[in-house]
């Protein structure tokens, strides 16, 4: 225990909180983040916000600002449910990804959790928002708060206009193929502010467009049309939004401004389902460093460390695969053992990761090779480049092959053989290229009856599952107004695996 | 940092995505709101709980299926296996194939409605017949109401603040000079001609103007006078009372008796929809009648034959007593097996037709059945009341047996095109 215990200021456990603490607390901590550490911090504002406002934020995808739209409502409604019958708690904050950064925290946390979710969030999302190069590229954090404000009020004056189920059309549809509305590939970088005044004049240009090109008889057209129409209605497109926000021949503008506003949120939230892992780790890992220091100068007395350890290994328990606890990989955990690791082998190499790591192995600074790791990966590759066998061993990790028939073969464990192999699946596990389904429209039939054509690149056999492709399908070709066919096609031998077919709805769009 | 504090935030922000939720899922919430309310008894307050399919409410996106093609898991926690060794699928179960958690079912889950959802929901669409009383344009039942203002009336109706307010609308608009401008140019004249000043007739004549134009342009002007006016209104009655008759004789069992709570609690929970204040009478009657308190209506039987006429006499009584027809509108329920002493049927019809009926919205009659009885006719109270009906007097008649006919059974009385309707 530390000696010195600076000015009067103590947590201690349980202790409630007050406005004042929480400014204390932060302004502790800022030095010791910015100072030894060397995070790069937006400027933070703390909300403190009640139970239901925690739920309605979490049922709203975890902005402030949502437009409105019955799955909120059907969220908010199942996790009020859990809540209340206790099945589970509320988690104890949510960050959002803007400029200023902002943090909730619950009213009821101790004085003890508020100061864990300031280290976790306030410092340690903040700092992986600003300087990771997906949301350096991706987002824009000063404009989000505004242009959700802007989505709500525009969907809300949609709603009065066109009345709410012909908007919920549009939105259900939207939502269907939201995963599917990302680039994954950079357009051109412009900022959403910008791109709201372009927007306009950009739309009318396109619809000029694509009115002659409708309006041209058929037979003028040059016989190798496909490669034609591609260049036209530059195919391959896999941002299947935006291809019928842009092209789709029968929406109304105000449809269209429907899909790119549903478009953009998925495309601003695209690097936080590509950094889940890198983003807990390097959260936890920073409050874990940050309440440390807290500790040792005095400021955290025995009992309230002993909340925050608690608190602290609770959020990252791995239960093992036959433990009935067990629902896959804990990010939290896994983040924070590698970001822990990484400091290691900075500080305390062995052997093995002078082997493993040759160029971070003893460079003496872990926070600098901390920051870069932070910057410049996402999970997939991050894994890909870091995961040492020290971790794997921890984890005691092992992969399974799954043929969907057969008996499971087990193909590496924690050894000397199975090293690469795990890296490599996991790495693929968090990849979501490969979790997703590659869709791409491919053509579109303009002699014929505008049928618009998709393929799925089949990888390892991993087909679509037949039940929501239908669904989806459907949404889609309400969409573009015309027939849609989606053909299944395998990654390897270029073979039709399996063809679906859908047609709009009578008056659905 | 800043720190903000948002608990004092209006709540209920999630509100409009609920009523969207509420709409969307409404066909699976009404059947199991139905399905819940013929298992259990209503409630008369706290939430309810419901639950739904999530067919109306899937979300689907494109996934790769969970069971096609080749997959790799990756699992923490290998306590005996090695590279090679082949684990059964069964064995595995649930959890084993790491992170594969998501399976392609429809979800299902339970969420609460609160009190004012459910029953709006449970009675939606529903209307009563004759919500309102037919007679009510005499004179002790209309009332004098604001109806906006006029431009003529009794001083005493003016209303002040808008009289100012269109007074001082006119004088803005004409430009009145106030008292304050003319007070100044008297000022400055005076100075003026203290210091002799020349300017001092130029000043004289300005302020010459504007006093007569301030004298021309009254301050009140019998075009900004306003009286209030009032209008007669017939007053509607707002309150209902709604009589429950049953027979408490032997050959009504408990489950009978069941039966007839459940009808009269859903047109309780009707009634109250409707108006600002239901009161219920509770009438039971054997060969006597008796009004009593709601727990021995339901609870304690009695032995006697079966005199309807004496529960109908009872009513009359009371409605005289306590609820004048011009103050209340009057329901009538009435649940009994069918039985009635047959000399008394003829009594029974004329009191209906001649005190009951006339002054009632509505009277429905239910008659309860033993669960396993399918083969008896039609009892003779219920030709009796049969026959009044098809003459059109308000008196809707319906026969259960079983709990979850009443809800239906509800439904149809009240659903808007059934008003007087004859049971096939």
């Amino acid at each position: 225990m530390s000696a010195a215990i600076s000015d009067d200021f103590l947590i201690r456990p349980h202790q409630e909180w007050s406005f004042y603490d929480l400014h204390r607390v932060f302004e502790r901590l800022r030095p010791i983040a910015e100072g030894e550490f060397g995070l790069d911090l937006y400027p933070v504002q703390l909300e403190v916000i009640s139970a239901e406002q925690m739920l309605d934020a979490y049922s709203s995808i975890g902005l402030p600002l949502m437009y409105r739209h019955w799955s909120f409502g059907k969220r908010f409604a199942r996790e009020e449910a859990l809540y209340r019958q206790g099945y589970a708690s509320l988690a104890y904050e949510i960050v959002i990804n803007s400029n200023p950064c902002l943090v909730y925290v619950m009213e009821d946390n101790s004085l003890l959790m508020q100061s864990l979710v300031i280290a976790h969030a306030a410092f340690g999302h903040n700092h992986f928002f600003k300087n990771n190069a997906l949301f350096r590229q991706w987002t824009d954090a000063s404009a989000i708060i505004p242009y959700m404000e802007f989505a709500k009020n525009y969907i809300a004056k949609c709603e009065e206009r066109y009345g709410e189920e012909a908007v919920e059309r549009v939105l259900d549809a939207a939502h269907a193929l939201m995963t599917h509305g990302v680039d994954r590939c950079p357009r051109k970088k412009i900022s959403l502010s910008e791109e709201e005044k372009l927007e306009r004049e950009r739309q009318m240009e396109e619809q000029r467009m694509l009115e002659t090109l409708w309006g041209i008889p058929s037979r003028k057209r040059p016989a190798s049309a496909r490669a034609e129409r591609q260049r036209l209605f530059s195919l391959p497109e896999e941002n299947i939004l935006y291809f019928l926000e842009k092209k789709a021949p029968l929406l109304k503008p105000w449809q269209r401004e429907v899909l790119r506003i549903v478009r953009n949120i998925a495309q601003y939230f695209y690097p936080q389902r590509q950094t889940r892992l890198m983003n807990e780790g390097c959260a936890t890992y920073v409050h874990y460093t940050l309440m440390n220091r807290l500790y040792e100068q005095g400021m955290v007395d025995d009992g309230a460390m002993l909340e925050f350890l608690h608190a602290h290994s609770s959020v990252i328990t791995q239960p093992d695969y036959d433990h009935p606890a067990f629902s896959g990989i804990n990010v939290y955990a896994l983040g924070f053992a590698m970001m822990r690791d990484l400091a290691r082998i900075a500080v305390a190499p062995t052997e093995e990761d002078r082997v493993w790591f040759p160029d971070i192995a003893g460079s003496g600074d872990p926070w600098s090779v901390l920051r870069e790791a932070w910057a410049n990966h996402r999970d997939e590759s991050f894994i890909r480049q870091y995961l040492s066998p020290e971790v794997i061993r921890r984890f005691r990790l092992f992969s399974i092959a799954d043929d969907g028939e057969n008996d499971y073969l087990v193909e590496a464990i924690h050894d000397e053989q199975g090293y690469e192999t795990l890296r490599w699946r996991l790495a693929d596990h968090f990849d979501l290229a490969r979790n997703e389904p590659q869709i791409e429209i491919v053509d579109v039939d303009l002699d014929g009856d505008r049928c618009l054509e998709l393929e799925h690149r089949v990888i390892d056999g991993r087909l679509l599952d037949e039940r929501s492709a239908k669904l989806v399908l459907g949404h889609l070709a309400d969409l573009w107004g015309y027939e849609v066919r989606l053909a299944e096609i395998d990654a390897e031998s270029d073979r039709v695996l399996r063809r679906y077919d859908a047609a709009p709805r009578r008056n659905r769009i | 940092m800043n720190i903000i504090d948002r608990r004092l935030n209006p709540r209920g922000k999630n509100l409009p995505n609920r009523q969207r939720f509420i709409r969307r899922a409404k066909q699976q919430i009404l059947e199991s709101v139905r399905e819940a309310s013929s298992r259990e008894s209503l409630r008369e307050d706290g939430d309810s709980r419901v639950n739904i399919r999530g067919d109306a409410l899937e979300e689907p996106q494109f996934r790769l299926s969970p069971r096609a093609g080749t997959r790799f898991h990756i699992a923490p926690g290998n306590k005996r296996y090695v590279a090679g060794d082949r684990i059964p699928r069964e064995e595995e179960g649930r959890g084993g194939a790491g992170g594969a958690g998501e399976s392609g079912g429809v979800e299902s889950f339970e969420f609460a409605l609160d009190r004012d959802e459910f029953v709006d929901l449970f009675l939606e669409d529903l209307e009563l017949p004759h919500l309102m009383k037919k007679d009510f344009q005499t004179d002790d039942q209309e009332k004098l109401e604001r109806a906006g203002y006029q431009r003529t009336g009794a001083a005493a109706n003016l209303d002040l603040r808008l009289t100012m307010r269109l007074s001082l609308a006119r004088r803005i608009a004409l430009h009145r000079p106030k008292a304050k401008e003319i007070e100044a140019l008297e000022a400055e004249l005076a100075r003026l001609e203290e210091a002799g000043d020349v300017r001092a007739a130029e000043v004289a004549a300005q302020l010459a103007r504007v006093r007569a134009r301030h004298d021309r342009i009254p301050f009140l002007d019998p075009l900004d006078l306003r009286y209030r006016r009032f209008a007669f209104v017939p007053k509607p009655a707002t309150s209902a009372v709604m009589f429950c008759l049953m027979d408490v004789s032997g050959s009504m069992t408990a489950a009978m008796k069941d039966l007839a709570k459940q009808f009269y609690r859903l047109l309780y929970l009707f009634l109250k929809r409707r108006y600002r204040k239901v009161e219920i009478v509770f009438i039971r009657h054997t060969h006597v009648a008796r009004e009593v308190d709601e727990e021995t209506f339901f609870h304690s039987t009695e032995s006697g034959g079966t005199i309807v006429s004496t529960a109908l006499r009872e009513m009359i009584r009371i409605m005289e007593e306590r609820y004048p027809v011009r103050d209340w509108n009057i329901y009538a329920a009435q649940a009994s097996d069918g039985d009635n002493m047959p000399v008394d049927n003829h009594q029974t019809v004329a009191l209906l037709r001649d005190h009951i009926l006339p002054l009632c919205q509505y009277y429905a009659y239910l008659e309860v059945r033993q669960e396993d009885d399918h083969l008896s006719g039609m009892s003779d109270l219920w030709r009796a009341y049969q026959r009044l009906a098809q003459d059109g007097y308000p008196i809707a008649m319906r026969r259960v047996s079983r709990r979850n006919q009443i809800y239906p059974v509800f439904r149809q009385l009240f659903s808007p095109k059934t008003e007087t309707e004859v049971p096939a």
